[in-house]
């Protein structure tokens, strides 16, 4: 192991390259662009023995990405925003076709307008189409996340893709101090990978890629959904491996000053860190606060957040995204995932920073006090709030 | 000849007479077994691939309707990557959708790149598996079923795309186009192709009884009068070098027009009610001009 | 039956299972005397149902859709279209 001083994307473009892909199709976007420069110069010196296509676009990156894995071999790409959603046909596809593809995403806002600053838009519209999602609060778990995520992804029970998520700018190009694994250590973690069943070999031919009828697409869709509920085991198992042998412990839901909290934040990515500190303040006026950071979002965690959610009287779900027309995404995963408990607490949700709009402790402040209104009053008021926005600037 | 052992199996669901499927046969059984077929959505991938059969005896894959170049381009890396490369033929067989319009963007960035990838264009002229609708392949005057003739209209209203020149432009090593009347020079040229150090594309020329409106008997006279009526004329080019352009099949006398445009439904509609001269006659005299241009 | 992962489908050339042969209208027939072994036929043959025989073209019912280019491309007038009757 090495400290290193560096940004989020090359966090990404490490952890990728210490899992030892074979090829990497990227198309360059901002903000995630340093990845695959960092991944193509890697590959010019000869410190990745791996192919580098230039692709012409993020479709094509994808798809180049899902043709070799289908010939059987492992693969990463970088994307972010409007990359992420031109990928969005073939995610579907990639994880239909079980293939255990790893993309890190940086999140960035979707346009209109365009926008290259950080919200979850990006992911979050790409939360139904089978994919593991993995979000870092920092970037030692940006590559952490890239590590396990190739190991959780290719595991027999599970073969399915996987994304890691990292905020723009605030994680992708932000230096902070990374304890980076060398290569041994990896290798000892990750073996290389042999496909089961995805292989274009003529010795043995296989046709990928069929033609499903409603004879049985059904059974694919169940059998998908079988592989995501297998991996919930799988990611406790790999995140206690990992403690294991890196000493990082990682959890579905890391749980700050959770335990005998009465306002339990919900949050995700890296404004978790400054929910931290607000966390702390308040916990010195005395204020029953605490967070839950969601690092895994697909699989939904459910049965870890009913465990959290049975002593706060008042869930304050913070997204950094909204899905227009309803709620944020993390509330009405949450939401739903709480339905089946007896006693629930209230919960509330808060939009926040979407395209870039910076996050303070101060907003951390304002949710928890209206919280505290809620947890005065028994009883939600207004269920979505937006922090931050200037409403004298609506027409 | 045709190579002795079938690699498309009988048993798909192409239709009875399929210029497609005989195309795919002609070519998978020349390259061999040491192939990988790559298939963008299309007539030639449902009808193969119905899950649980199929009736590919080679390695296939299919991925979406854009992007088989892209996918293509991922196995030549992949098996570059596993040492696997040697021998192993990567064959393409796209409708002329996933080739000249949706997946144009990818053929291109393939060719650039240079990806040893044998792309095959099975064109049947218009949208066959959605239901017979224009595309930049259809040629001008034919009937669609979104390029449909009537009161303000003769059908489709703009030339083909030639695709087979933009192929070339991008000087790749090797572009031809074949036909599946003329059996022999298909093999010749794909074999030609296979050979090649980097991307090669062929142009067929895959009449569709459906789509096309004739009996299905005719399927190999209508690709033959295509030839010998200089609609689709047989050439190869290497490296993009127009200037040494081979044309594989010279047409000494070449029919006309009329001839082969009468042979098909698509196309009624430029002889009754009305016998359209102008309409002919337009597209006889872009034939005798290609033919004078190239010096044919 | 039990579905594989990621619908692949692993046993080469299964399509064979399913019988085209019912699709006609009309069938081939080769007459052994006319036929010379050119194997135009088998060439032409989009489904690949046509079979080189010891004495001449023979025809996969199974799998023939009846379209008819081997009966018009025969330069020796080999084959001939005749109505599917059951």
């Amino acid at each position: 192991m090495a400290w290193r001083i560096i940004e989020g994307n090359q966090a990404l473009a490490i952890g990728a390259k210490l899992c030892r892909p074979k090829v990497i199709a990227s198309y360059p976007i901002t903000p995630s662009t340093h990845v695959p420069e960092t991944i193509s110069e890697f590959v010019a010196d000869g410190e990745l023995k791996a192919d580098f296509i230039n692709v012409e676009s993020e479709q094509s990156a994808i798809s180049a990405c899902i043709g070799a894995q289908a010939t059987g071999v492992r693969t990463f790409t970088a994307t972010a925003s409007q990359g992420l959603a031109l990928m969005h046909e073939m995610l579907y596809i990639a994880s239909g076709m079980r293939l255990p593809i790893v993309i890190g995403c940086a999140n960035r806002a979707l346009s209109a307008p365009i926008n290259i600053w950080c919200d979850h838009s990006d992911t979050m519209a790409e939360r139904d189409a089978g994919w593991l999602q993995f979000y870092a609060e920092n970037n030692q778990e940006a590559l952490d996340l890239v590590l396990q995520a190739y190991k959780i992804a290719e595991n027999k029970e599970v073969l399915l893709p996987g994304m890691i998520a990292i905020d723009a700018y605030t994680l992708t190009h932000t230096f902070e101090r990374v304890d980076v694994p060398s290569q041994a250590e990896v290798d000892r973690f990750l073996p290389p990978y042999k496909p089961l069943y995805a292989f274009l070999d003529p010795e043995k031919p296989i046709t990928q890629g069929s033609f499903g009828t409603p004879e049985h697409y059904m059974e694919f869709k169940y059998s998908q959904q079988k592989a995501m509920e297998a991996s919930k085991e799988i990611i406790d198992q790999v995140f206690k491996e990992f403690d294991g042998k890196f000493k990082r412990r990682y959890h579905k839901i890391e749980k700050y000053k959770a335990d005998d909290a009465e306002i339990l934040l919900l949050i995700m990515g890296s404004m978790s860190g400054t929910a931290k500190d607000a966390v702390d303040r308040l916990r010195e006026k005395g204020i029953k606060v605490g967070l839950a950071k969601f690092t895994v979002f697909r699989p939904f965690p459910a049965k870890e957040l009913i465990e959290i959610a049975k002593r706060p009287k008042v869930l304050a779900v913070v997204d950094r995204n909204i899905s227009l027309g309803h709620k944020g995404a993390l509330f009405s995963d949450a939401t739903s995932a709480l339905a089946s408990m007896e006693r629930r607490p209230l919960t509330v949700n808060f939009i926040i920073g979407l395209g870039g709009r910076d996050i303070s402790p101060q907003n951390f402040y304002e949710i928890v006090e209206k919280s505290e209104k809620i947890l005065k009053k028994g009883k939600v008021e207004k269920e979505l709030e937006w922090i931050g926005v200037k409403k004298e600037m609506i027409p | 000849m045709i190579e002795e052992t079938e690699f498309l199996a009988p048993g798909h669901r192409m239709c009875a007479g399929c210029g497609v499927a005989l195309s795919a046969r002609i070519a998978v059984n020349t390259a061999g077994k040491d192939t990988i077929v790559v298939s963008p959505t299309g007539c030639m991938e449902v009808t193969t691939t119905q899950y649980p059969e199929t009736a590919w005896r080679v390695p296939f894959l299919h991925v979406a309707f854009e992007n088989a170049a892209s996918a293509a381009s991922g196995i030549d890396s992949a098996l570059k990557m596993l040492g696997k490369r040697e021998n192993k033929n990567i064959l393409v067989f796209a409708g002329d959708g996933g080739t000249f319009d949706i997946g144009l963007q990818a053929l291109s960035g393939m060719f650039e790149r240079g990806h040893k990838v044998t792309f095959i264009c099975n064109d049947n002229e218009a949208y066959m598996n959605t239901g017979i609708q224009r595309c930049s392949a259809t040629p001008y005057g034919a009937w669609t079923t979104t390029s449909p003739p009537g009161k303000y209209s003769i059908g489709e209203s703009k030339p083909k795309k030639p695709i087979a020149r933009i192929a070339a432009a991008h000087c790749i090593p090797y572009v031809a186009t074949a036909t599946i009347a003329y059996v022999a020079d298909y093999q010749k040229k794909l074999k030609k192709a296979l050979a090649v150090d980097g991307p090669s594309f062929i142009h067929v020329l895959a009449p569709c009884p459906s789509g096309w409106r004739f009996a299905s008997d005719e399927l190999i006279e209508v690709s033959r009068l295509a030839v010998q009526t200089g609609v689709f004329v047989l050439w190869e080019v290497e490296n993009g070098e127009m200037e040494n352009l081979k044309i594989t099949k010279k047409i000494p006398q070449r029919k006309p027009v009329e001839e082969y445009l009468k042979t098909q439904g698509r196309f009624k509609h430029l002889f009754k009610p009305v016998l359209r001269k102008d309409v002919i006659g337009q597209i006889q005299a872009e034939i005798d001009k290609k033919f004078e241009r190239f010096g044919l | 039956m039990k579905i594989s992962i990621g619908a692949r489908v692993e046993e080469a050339g299964s399509s064979i299972k399913y019988k085209t042969g019912g699709w006609r209208s009309y069938r081939p027939v080769v007459n052994k005397d006319k036929c010379t072994k050119c194997w135009l036929c088998y060439k032409y043959c989009p489904d690949a149902a046509i079979e080189k025989g010891k004495d001449c073209a023979v025809i996969d019912y199974d799998h023939c859709k009846g379209c008819g280019v081997c009966a018009k491309e025969c330069k020796f007038e080999a084959i001939e279209m005749v109505p599917e009757v059951k």
